[in-house]
């Protein structure tokens, strides 16, 4: 069926070869005036799809509101004959949103414009819109209807929010790129997860954790480890509060991705924590031999416990677990079993093909139905709990099409084309992003050669690509070289490949929070701006060219485009000689350096730079250091 | 019959005089007596050198100088530098009432216990000012750092620092041993540049100082700072405490006044630490026993000096010393810290913790 699907899809992909350049075209001269990248078809239309990622369903249960994500709104469904009654517009880009207590709000997090739509169930439109902290990405109302959690990926926290009138009370600390919240069946417990890896020391495993909050008194009472965990999704609790499951990602970047055949670059697993499960957390793995479960994202569990369902961004499918099985074998089989890929078939009782990039899951009230919002297909899956089988597909309106830029996206969170569908671009790269791990990539042999994993947004016109320069551009990079080094598989065709450098170079950065439009720079940003463009030192000698900040970091988007050695080559590199990375919200991307051994900014020049060629600075004091950083933070 | 009425105007006179010679004997100050409980390494305290305490409600934070304890239903457990604390010696801390978090000052960075996990920021990887933390104070969402190398606050939702020393600041040394931070005020102990004030509303930072200069001599007695070396400082319902190693002083905005050994209650002028409870009353933490001040009256509580058995004097406004008999005391006479919890107080000492109960 999805054979079938790509078949006709490449056909059509074949017969509009000349609109592909004309889009490339239009693409190159786009200069990203809107904040997300624009759709255009094949044909030149500009097309908006809706992209589902989370669904909800009225108290009631006769609605289904669907957040749809590349559309900017919330669409209302019958949730009966999944007819379509409503769309109703909100912030840029939502990601999360959930009902209030009495069920007669529904509060969406807006991840672009930082505000929360508050939206009226029965009027069914936006009654008020709320300014809150950085990326908000998932909503929480507390039981008592007094407090609202919003995780923010971009400030790694947890805002604790009047629910009433939305002003801001506290924050709370949760891991680095908090994103998702759970609450307890009962309410009592908030547990609140992220995409990116807490900081931990070089060359050592990720760390990640689940945020542990206490609802009544809004502060964080605990957090649980989840070692060797990078890139952590949602949470799901039994209806008992016995049992909870986390779906996320265990990386390998310890050992070189030479060994994908080994099934070397990453886990897609699960980690159990709660009553049933005792009292260490447990990590199961979702994949089996030859067949991965890539990027789990959404996870829910039946009432009775008797079920667990699991969807696979990269995979396009649902994972069905028995929960009775899967609770026996975590008890039997001592830890750690997640590197025993023949572990699943004792639990998994079936995989569901689905759509595209199947994001959220929810389970109707009964139990007998479970949706699956495939984020990349518009389309909803309605599976037949009883049967595990997709009894319909419910089809969002939209463009029918698939354009360039869409077709790029699909293949860029897709990981059917590597060996074995392990892993895609969206595995490092979340939410086209980054991924906060330096990894081992080359077969150099073992910890030779350590890259940091760049940020991928805005990289057009940033060529060459790889740290050492030595891609000129994105389809060698996104080509041959990720085909090689990365799939370990067959090529891309010519026109998937074009398609997906065409997504990659439309994606804009998001808005720096730290110089938002029309905002001015602070004295010590000022301060920082004058060091960072300086060519005496403080003691009036001449700073050379080449040893200026701006010199390499020139431009607007903080790249010469050039490779220089700044003095921070490693006995385990070949060359020093480095490409000059761009400065594009640079403050988000954390660890810095080739090698992400520079765990803060303050590092690249209070720890990596003893000899003054990452730039002069060892003339500075504390407080000039601080102004330099605090104006690095607005590029 | 005259004689009668003589005889019982001179029995009514005597019986008066008793009564007043009573009254003269039982007016010693009521000042609250405490049954001490002294812990230390032998029953689970990390270490006995205890430089910083902190209540938090049921649990008790001690900052030693080997790792954080953390006292909870009973029972001790330690932070040391493997579970990510920033150095072994704590030698301050600081409650964020509002997120819970715990912030500890250390001899090699500053701490945030949060939920259990431990973040830590130095002045490698951070824009903290100097390793070595003497001070933290909670206000809002801003953490107010003293340091060997200046004052520092961190905001915390932006991650921005901002730091303050002789360049931007009336500060002319930098070696800062205290902080004290609220909305409207906030104030630095700087050791040997007296008591530095930041105006949280106008951003003007004023100074206070010793106004007869760094001399021991006190000159200007109630017309300033007792002392340019200040240890600590404690701002409540608008009254500034402050200590220094050669006397104590309150501010009120208005009026200065010093406490000396020679003229208060005060045991020893070496004073690590002051802790106001309101503009009145305040809890000086000296080299020479712990010592509480009603406004009027002192109370001093310690191992004696000379047989080091368990000691309560109290000194009336007028000067009048009483020994109260008691059991205990806390654990040493050098005291270094002192936090409350409720009508009870955990007194940090160079030799142990100790937890004052007050007895009814």
């Amino acid at each position: 069926m999805m054979r079938q699907t790509q078949v006709r899809l490449r056909a059509g992909i074949a017969g509009g070869l000349l609109s592909t350049a004309a889009v490339l075209f239009g693409v190159a001269l786009w200069t990203g005036g809107p904040a997300r990248a624009v759709m255009t078809g094949r044909t030149g239309e500009v097309l908006t799809y809706a992209s589902p990622e989370e669904l909800v369903l009225s108290t009631d249960g006769a609605k289904l509101f669907v957040l749809c994500q590349q559309s900017d709104e919330v669409r209302v469904l019958n949730a009966a004959t999944y007819a379509e009654e409503k769309k109703i517009p909100v912030g840029h880009l939502p990601r999360g949103f959930s009902l209030s207590v009495d069920g007669a709000r529904l509060f969406v997090t807006n991840t672009w414009d930082d505000t929360i739509s508050v939206i009226d169930t029965k009027a069914l439109s936006v009654v008020a819109t709320w300014p809150v902290g950085a990326e908000p990405s998932s909503v929480v109302e507390d039981r008592a209807g007094k407090h609202l959690f919003v995780a923010n990926r971009i400030s790694s926290d947890v805002a604790v929010l009047n629910a009433q009138t939305g002003q801001e009370e506290k924050r709370l600390s949760a891991g680095r790129g908090a994103s998702y919240i759970t609450p307890s069946p009962d309410g009592s417990r908030l547990y609140v997860t992220h995409v990116y890896p807490n900081p931990t020391a070089f060359r050592t495993a990720p760390e990640s954790e689940v945020t542990v909050i206490d609802a009544a008194r809004a502060v964080v009472v605990d957090r649980i480890a989840l070692r060797s965990i990078a890139g952590v999704f949602h949470v799901a609790v039994s209806a008992d509060g016995r049992l909870a499951a986390v779906a996320e990602l265990h990386p390998k970047n310890l050992v070189p991705l030479a060994h994908l055949e080994h099934g070397g670059a990453f886990e897609d697993t699960l980690t159990l924590f709660g009553a049933d499960v005792g009292p260490k957390p447990v990590e199961v793995p979702l994949d089996e031999l030859e067949r991965y479960a890539a990027r789990p994202f959404g996870v829910t569990i039946t009432p009775d416990k008797s079920r667990m369902y699991v969807t696979s961004g990269g995979s396009q499918m649902l994972t069905v677990i028995d929960v009775p099985r899967l609770l026996r074998y975590a008890h039997l089989h001592p830890q750690p079993f997640v590197y025993d890929l023949s572990a699943s078939a004792n639990y998994v009782i079936t995989r569901v093909a689905v759509g595209r990039d199947p994001r959220g899951v929810l389970l109707s009230h009964d139990g007998r139905t479970l949706l699956v919002a495939n984020r990349l297909d518009d389309t909803i899956s309605v599976i037949d709990t009883r049967s595990n089988k997709v009894a319909s597909t419910v089809t969002l309106s939209g463009p029918k099409q698939i354009s360039v830029l869409r077709h790029g996206e699909q293949t860029f969170y897709s990981a059917a084309q590597s060996f074995q569908g392990q892993i895609g671009c969206a595995n490092c790269h979340i939410d086209s992003t980054f991924d906060g791990l330096n990894w081992d990539l080359e077969p150099d042999g073992f910890g030779r050669g350590i890259v940091d994993n760049r940020l991928l947004e805005d990289v057009k016109g940033t060529d060459p690509y790889k740290w050492n320069g030595g891609n000129p551009n994105l389809p060698t990079e996104c080509g041959p070289r990720t085909e090689r080094y990365f799939w370990r598989a067959e090529n891309y065709d010519d026109l998937t490949l074009a398609d997906l450098v065409t997504y990659i170079r439309s994606m804009p950065p998001r808005p720096n929070r730290w110089k938002l439009p029309g905002y001015e720079l602070t004295a010590a940003e000022e301060r920082g701006k004058e060091i960072f463009e300086r060519k005496v030192d403080k003691f009036g000698n001449p700073i050379p060219e080449k040893n200026r900040c701006v010199y390499c970091h020139s431009g607007l988007k903080g790249t010469s485009q050039k490779s220089f050695d700044v003095g921070t080559k490693k006995p385990t590199d070949d060359s020093g000689l480095l490409d000059t990375p761009q400065l594009t919200n640079i403050a988000l991307t954390a660890p810095y350096l080739h090698d992400g051994s520079a765990a803060t900014l303050e590092e690249i020049w209070t720890i990596y730079n003893s000899e003054d060629k990452h730039g002069r600075t060892n003339d500075l004091t504390k407080d000039e250091l601080n102004d330099l950083i605090e104006y690095l933070r607005t590029r | 019959m005259m004689k009668v009425a003589w005889k019982k105007q001179a029995w009514t006179v005597a019986a008066c005089f008793l009564v007043l010679c009573a009254a003269a004997y039982g007016a010693v100050p009521r000042m609250p007596h405490y049954r001490f409980e002294n812990f230390t390494t032998a029953n689970g305290l990390p270490n006995n050198h205890v430089y910083s305490v902190l209540v938090d409600g049921d649990r008790i934070w001690a900052g030693t100088d080997n790792g954080l304890g953390l006292y909870e239903n009973g029972k001790w457990k330690t932070f040391t530098t493997k579970d990510g604390l920033a150095h072994r010696a704590v030698l301050s801390l600081a409650l964020d009432k509002r997120t819970g978090d715990v912030w500890a000052g250390t001899m090699g960075g500053l701490s945030r216990i949060s939920g259990g996990r431990i973040d830590t920021f130095t002045q490698l990887n951070s824009g903290l000012s100097n390793d070595v933390v003497y001070g933290v104070s909670i206000e809002g969402e801003n953490v107010w750092v003293a340091t060997a190398a200046g004052g520092c606050k961190l905001n915390i939702r932006t991650g921005q620092w901002s730091l303050f020393n002789e360049r931007n600041t009336p500060m002319v040394e930098i070696w800062v041993y205290g902080v004290s931070a609220t909305p409207t005020k906030v104030y630095y102990a700087v050791w040997g540049s007296g008591i530095l004030e930041y105006d949280q509303k106008t951003k003007v930072w004023d100074k206070y100082e010793d106004p007869d200069g760094e001399t021991e001599i006190v000159l200007f007695k109630d017309q300033g700072l007792i002392h340019e070396i200040t240890s600590s400082v404690s701002f409540v319902d608008n009254v500034l405490w402050a200590s220094t190693y050669f006397g104590d002083s309150r501010y009120d905005g208005r009026y200065w006044h010093n406490f000396l050994t020679k003229d208060s209650g005060l045991p020893s002028n070496f004073t690590n630490a002051v802790k106001g409870v309101d503009a009145n009353r305040a809890w000086f933490c000296t080299d020479k026993g712990l010592a509480y001040y009603d406004g009027a009256n002192w109370a001093v509580y310690r191992p004696s000096l000379t047989t080091h058995k368990p000691e309560m004097t109290v000194r009336d406004a007028e000067g009048h010393v009483t020994k109260v008999p008691v059991t205990t005391a806390p654990a040493h006479n050098y005291i270094l810290n002192i936090d409350f919890q409720g009508s009870d107080i955990w007194v940090a000492t160079a030799e142990g913790l100790s937890h004052g109960i007050l007895e009814k």
